[in-house]
């Protein structure tokens, strides 16, 4: 099937000279899930303003479901909802009023009906008549999602959508979020918490320094990129690794009592069997042992700092 | 066309003129009446009838022109200001709308209500003066024409301006200046004869003068190069504002 979201040889270098995109090429699937990780700075917010048509590229393309962005530029934007980074919202106007307007600028007939339910799944109908001044940020955040969706938009791009939002909040972010793609809503998401990927995201892309350097299925790349560190509880303390075990990647604790012996996912041979064989050869026990994954943030830190 | 969006734009536009009711029109309302009170009332009854009409009367199409013309740029540029300091542009700008239906939704929610203004500071005029409009067409005409021109120069203000003193210091030192030197308190055939040639240069007198003669039959200026000159004016606006949205001038990156 067609991306809904194609992306070819994007570049953007601002008035100032910065080049924030050095070419970038994407495919996002539909009705995926897609998060768009990468540091500060990395073109995350210019790549998605591109795509919805708030900042002008200055070569590429982009097309949305098959619409080019410039050429068939009302098509395309029908199809996209946007939540902004920052908490840009009316003031004096009540959240019926907001979201109301907001559907009407995408072309859409006004639908009682349909900002109810918006309003109702984000939370947001017993303060529908209240200004949105006189809201919390966690709300006025929430109404920035409703304006985007008022639309019923085919693709919905969050910009940090869960920045300075508390937990509890965030977890049902998330579960709404689910909940739209579930009915067929393509996400795409930028975050810096790497927490709400991995919980999230279908498919991960990370962007540095205005390139995109990877784009993988979520389980892929943790398997592929994850090593395992395997911990061993040891029933009597060590001083230090013994030098028979030198060519082995094992580390001590330090209070002497747990040795972690890390290993790739990939390799054909672990080497774990041969490990506690030669550790019972030399008198080393253990009480328990436990393997852990690296998590998606360990993966993206190395990753990114390999390219820097 | 996105008709809905323009609908959407017009009827938020105009929400926020009902919000400050009592600014946006009450104001306007009251100090034309202090206007009258002043001019028309007290100093007036020394002058005698200008151009066979009563000073009183005489000040009406002034001054309903002069409010018109200096609420238009302020509501307009305030309108387009607004979104883009609090950063809700956003949405205008990644929404299927135009530069055009952008346009026919602000600057028509502006004309509007320059339009009603303009209306009730007429009704207003009437409790003080009597004055009768000899050609009831061409009034709302100049009237339309007027708001929608001076709206139209108050969104590229609102567009131009990167500051709230940007955008309250074009008002006050070239709309409001041109708009008392534009023949609203007097005739410029009361002028020493240089000044009535330099008069000229300001569009403003063709609008007061157009306007006026469709009050009384008089006018400074033939009334058909007043029309001729609200259409150059509106055209020239049209123009730049077409330039600002094909250029994305401080609009986008």
């Amino acid at each position: 099937m067609q991306p809904i979201i194609q992306i070819r040889g994007l570049e953007k270098t601002y008035a100032s000279g910065f080049q924030a995109l050095k070419g970038v090429d994407l495919d996002i699937r539909r009705g995926e899930i897609f998060a768009l990780l990468g540091p500060n700075g990395a073109g995350k917010t210019t790549l998605i303003s591109i795509v919805c048509g708030i900042v002008r590229a200055t070569a590429g393309s982009v097309t949305v479901d098959g619409h080019d962005i410039m050429r068939d530029w009302r098509a395309a934007r029908s199809l996209i909802g946007l939540v902004p980074q920052e908490l840009t919202t009316e003031s004096f106007e009540s959240v019926w009023a907001t979201v109301s307007f907001s559907r009407g600028l995408f072309g859409k007939p006004p639908d009682p009906a349909v900002i109810e339910r918006i309003l109702k799944d984000l939370s947001l109908w017993d303060k529908k008549d209240t200004k949105v001044m006189a809201l919390s940020g966690g709300m006025k955040r929430r109404v920035l999602i409703a304006k985007a969706l008022s639309h019923e938009p085919r693709v919905l791009f969050l910009d940090e959508p869960t920045a300075g939002v508390d937990v509890e909040l965030r977890r049902g972010m998330w579960e709404m979020i689910g909940r739209l793609r579930d009915s067929g809503v393509t996400i795409i998401l930028t975050t810096h918490y790497i927490e709400e990927a991995e919980e999230m995201a279908d498919s991960i892309g990370v962007i540095s320094g205005g390139r995109i350097i990877l784009v993988e299925e979520k389980a892929a790349l943790m398997e592929k990129l994850g090593k395992r560190l395997l911990t061993l509880q040891l029933l009597n303390p060590l001083d230090a690794i013994p030098p028979e075990f030198a060519g082995y990647p094992l580390t001590l604790s330090a209070d002497g009592r747990e040795l972690v012996y890390s290993f790739d996912t990939q390799g054909e041979r672990t080497g774990i069997a041969g490990l506690l064989r030669k550790l019972g050869d030399h008198g080393i026990n253990y009480t328990n042992l436990r393997t852990e994954e690296s998590s998606l943030e360990e993966i993206f830190v190395s990753l990114v700092k390999e390219r820097a | 066309m996105n008709l809905h969006a323009i609908k959407a734009i017009y009827i938020f536009e105009l929400a926020r003129t009902w919000r400050t009711l009592f600014q946006s029109i009450a104001g306007p309302v009251i100090s034309t009446s202090l206007y009258f009170i002043v001019f028309g009332a007290a100093i007036g009854g020394r002058f005698a009838s200008v151009e066979g009409v009563s000073y009183g009367a005489f000040l009406v199409p002034g001054l309903v022109m002069m409010s018109v013309l200096t609420e238009s740029v302020s509501n307009a540029s305030f309108g387009i200001y607004m979104p883009r300091y609090s950063g809700t542009i956003y949405e205008l700008l990644s929404a299927p709308v135009s530069a055009f239906e952008t346009v026919i939704g602000y600057v028509g929610a502006a004309a509007t209500k320059s339009v009603i203004l303009g209306t009730l500071i007429l009704l207003t005029a009437r409790l003080f003066v009597d004055f009768s409009i000899a050609h009831p067409f061409w009034m709302v005409a100049f009237l339309v024409m007027t708001s929608v021109t001076f709206s139209l120069l108050g969104f590229i203000l609102g567009i131009w301006a990167d500051g709230w003193e940007k955008l309250q210091i074009v008002p006050m030192l070239i709309v409001t200046p041109l708009a008392f030197l534009g023949g609203s308190f007097y005739s410029i055939s009361m002028l020493p004869p240089f000044w009535q040639k330099v008069t000229l240069f300001n569009p403003v007198v063709y609008l007061v003068s157009g306007f006026r003669w469709s009050f009384y039959g008089a006018a400074d200026v033939p009334v058909a190069l007043s029309l001729v000159m609200v259409a150059l004016m509106m055209a020239i606006c049209l123009a730049v504002v077409w330039w600002i949205f094909r250029t994305g001038y401080k609009l986008k990156n």
